[in-house]
């Protein structure tokens, strides 16, 4: 097999080994400790209260503008792995297109700044 | 070993079966007991800065106490709220759990001491760390609690404001190595540790962490005096202890990784210290950025909300890009980059 692929075999033991401990883990705590479920202990902690409704109710779209934001700004750093890698033999070129890059981003990030996208009141 | 199972009559597949489970044994198992005693040593360290004892009581200074924990958790029992997504809800701590041990498998030790030494060890790590939100906001989903699902957002929205951040401090490490495999990182830093010329980010780095982790004064997804446990307010028994054992092992992790990018991992920091073996300098430093992690906790109040959210995207970001674009020109125009 390729000795690049080889290098993620143990990664996948690690991964089968981690999940049979977690089932262990939890099957156990099942098993040797005594359930006795009864309506009041499964109700979903509330302040003495039944809840009025279901907990999956609208929430604050500020989350979801975190979450936007959060993309545009995870594939600039996507972008900048392999850039930062190969610098040194990319040479200058790659130095400024990385730059004018960067920069077109930081007007976006400004724009967003005076809007007030990062404001959280 | 795998050798030397072969000639004890094993089959080559068998062998390199046998020794890879030991190789991760060898991981899982101390990173289990250093999560036990961490917490002991949150309690101790907690304790004295507020001048009381601490756990005292189980074993001599307390030092079974972390066992009598988990013990007790063991022994409860582990409840489904009614209204909840049983398969999801009993997913997400183990997705928490598994997500925090496997992460370990490209950390290096020593000098060829590493499970897995991928090319690209610190995009794994990244990529791990990134999939830490799943755990938290599927357990806040199904949990169908309020308190859950409004800590399971704050949690998922602080994460991923900072996981920006850490992004550009790790990109800033890569500039100096010219690698992504973490030995080769820990390597370039023979001459110079990171935490000299990139200091700043080494800080960043630090508080990020705290902030990634969910940890004072950051630990507002689970600030019990608003939320209750945030997005574990539902769990109990061992499920409840795979997202604690999860915290504490994504802690070690971020202590393990300040110590390869900026405090050069195995190396010792005097030559005339050389004959003390990697590891254990590795673990030093690993103590010490641990310590300072229940420093911050015993010393600093929590933050506001919006605060946090602020220092994430109007300081934290445009200075890690600023200083990016520093460090690349100043080794683009000194001729300093690694080729």
């Amino acid at each position: 097999m390729n000795s690049l692929l080889i290098e993620y075999l143990p990664i996948v033991v690690f991964l089968a080994l981690a999940t049979g401990l977690s089932l262990v883990i939890v099957l156990a705590s099942v098993v040797v400790a005594r359930q006795k479920p009864d309506a009041e202990k499964l109700s979903a902690y509330e302040c003495g209260f039944a809840a009025f409704q279901n907990a999956h109710s609208p929430f604050d779209v500020r989350y979801y503008l975190v979450a936007i934001l959060f993309i545009i700004f995870d594939l600039e750093v996507a972008f900048l792995f392999p850039w930062a890698i190969t610098l040194g033999k990319i040479g200058l070129v790659g130095f400024w297109s990385m730059m004018g890059f960067l920069g077109i981003l930081t007007i976006g990030f400004i724009y967003e700044w005076r809007k007030g996208a990062l404001d959280w009141e | 070993m795998v050798n030397s199972l072969m000639q004890s009559g094993f089959n080559s597949f068998f062998a390199t079966a046998i020794d890879l489970v030991a190789k991760i044994m060898l991981i899982i198992v101390p990173l289990l007991v250093a999560m036990a005693y961490l917490t002991y040593a949150e309690r101790k360290v907690l304790a004295a800065s507020q001048h009381r004892r601490g756990p005292n009581v189980v074993g001599p200074f307390g030092l079974l106490q972390p066992l009598a924990d988990g013990l007790k958790l063991l022994m409860k029992e582990t409840i489904v709220p009614s209204g909840a997504n049983r398969f999801l809800f009993l997913i997400a701590p183990m997705v928490t759990f598994i997500l925090a041990l496997v992460a370990w498998a490209v950390i290096p030790f020593d000098q060829g001491m590493v499970l897995s030494n991928l090319n690209v060890g610190i995009l794994y790590i990244f990529a791990i760390s990134s999939l830490g939100v799943y755990g938290i906001i599927v357990a806040g989903w199904a949990s169908n609690s309020r308190y859950s699902f409004l800590g399971a957002l704050r949690s998922a929205a602080q994460m991923v404001s900072y996981e920006v951040s850490i992004g550009l401090v790790l990109i800033t490490v890569l500039l100096c190595a010219g690698s992504m495999n973490l030995s080769a990182i820990v390597e370039a830093q023979r001459k110079i540790w990171y935490i000299v010329p990139l200091f700043p980010m080494f800080v960043i780095f630090f508080i990020s962490g705290l902030a990634e982790t969910n940890r004072s004064p950051f630990d507002l997804p689970e600030g019990e005096s608003e939320l209750v446990g945030g997005y574990f307010t539902e769990y109990s028994a061992m499920s409840f202890a795979l997202f604690y054992l999860g915290e504490y092992m994504n802690m070690i992790l971020v202590a393990a990784m300040t110590a390869v990018l900026f405090l050069g991992g195995w190396l010792s920091p005097l030559e005339s210290l050389e004959f003390i073996p990697g590891p254990i300098w590795l673990f030093a430093k690993m103590a010490l950025v641990l310590f300072l992690f229940l420093w911050v906790r015993a010393t600093v109040p929590r933050y506001r909300y919006d605060q946090l959210m602020r220092l994430g995207w109007k300081v934290f970001l445009p200075f890690t890009l600023f200083y990016l674009v520093l460090v690349a020109g100043v080794l683009v125009g000194m001729g300093w980059l690694p080729v």
